[in-house]
């Protein structure tokens, strides 16, 4: 059975050197809280802009990590659709987004295959950018349908290898 | 446990320590506030439809792992509660490393983790690296793992951190 009405990119329709489709947003000092407080992240840094100049030494509060891999997850489904099932992400954090910022998140397609248990997945180097220059960068592998009857979400124990 | 010294460390490889559980379920409002935060439209956590036929039922952002364990800011009665990746600072007070940086993680996803579910998790040292020197300092990496596990316990998730713990250069090492 299929879900109605929802797109879902198949594994064949994916090849190397693909893009993602790219997405910007304007980061405010809300982007910034929202995204702290639903990763019940407490700590002041990423609320109180007294704190992170004065005490961390940074211009601003700044988006924390969590939230950023909150992020990628929504950057890589935009494109897959909801039968795109996250195996693994690797990030690797060099500098901080803050209010007033426009961050870029752009996205190709490194390596595909099958493996043995007939799922196939997709490789994606991620970015996040401000002015081109890289804040966070990811790694993704995410599974995808081989063909429009496949799930990956129905897979479990052995038949999961992410 | 506490600071892990330098012969501490070859009986503590591949050991389970400080199992936690969450402090509460899994929730949908949580689910709802994450995406809200992001602008994740995902079907999957706004159409139950959907999330029937796609995971048979709702789920949680698999990202969202840890924010199940991010202890309340307040709570009654409650000691402090132990360091999120206490390990780590485990190594750098045994170690007599006082700075430390994250150099990477890796999160790794597993069964689905939906609203309901009791989380629990615990730290597992995978590997402490012998003295290296690095232009922050001289140290050593080591490498954590987080599991999680459900009320089933079926592993949900894998989080693993590299740590590069040091003291500053000029400060006893040999800068490079």
């Amino acid at each position: 059975m299929s879900a109605p009405n929802v797109p879902r990119l198949l594994h064949p329709e994916v090849a190397v050197g693909d893009d993602l489709p790219e997405l910007a947003y304007p980061v405010t000092a809300t982007t910034v809280v929202l995204g702290a407080l639903a990763t019940r992240d407490w700590r002041p840094m990423h609320h109180d802009k007294d704190f992170a100049v004065n005490r961390n030494g940074t211009r601003d509060i700044f988006l924390n990590t969590p939230n950023q891999a909150a992020w990628f997850e929504r950057f890589v489904t935009d494109w897959t659709g909801p039968y795109g099932r996250l195996q693994r992400m690797t990030f690797r954090m060099l500098g901080s987004i803050f209010p007033g910022d426009t961050m870029v998140f752009r996205g190709v397609v490194t390596d595909t295959g099958v493996d043995p248990t007939g799922c196939g997945w997709v490789s994606v180097d991620i970015s996040v950018s401000v002015d081109d220059d890289p804040k966070t960068t990811c790694q993704a592998r995410v599974a995808l349908p081989v063909d429009d009857r496949d799930n990956p979400w129905t897979r479990t124990g052995p038949a999961w290898q992410p | 446990m506490s600071a892990i010294g330098a012969e501490d460390i070859e009986g503590l490889i591949g050991v389970a320590l400080y199992p936690e559980e969450g402090e509460f379920p899994v929730e949908q409002g949580y689910v709802w506030t994450s995406c809200a935060s992001v602008e994740n439209g995902n079907p999957l956590f706004w159409d139950p439809e959907v999330a029937e036929v796609v995971t048979g039922g709702p789920i949680a952002p698999p990202t969202m792992v840890s924010v199940w364990f991010r202890p309340h800011h307040w709570a009654p009665a409650r000691e402090t509660p132990g360091l999120p990746l206490q390990v780590h600072f485990d190594l750098k007070e045994g170690l007599g490393l006082p700075e430390a940086v994250m150099s990477d993680n890796t999160i790794v996803f597993h069964e689905p983790v939906r609203p309901g579910d009791r989380l629990s998790t615990r730290q597992i040292l995978r590997s402490v690296s012998g003295e290296k020197t690095t232009r922050l300092g001289t140290g050593r990496f080591w490498v954590i793992d987080v599991e999680y596990t459900n009320q089933r316990d079926q592993l949900v998730a894998v989080e693993s951190y590299t740590g590069f713990g040091y003291r500053r250069a000029g400060s006893g090492g040999d800068p490079s």
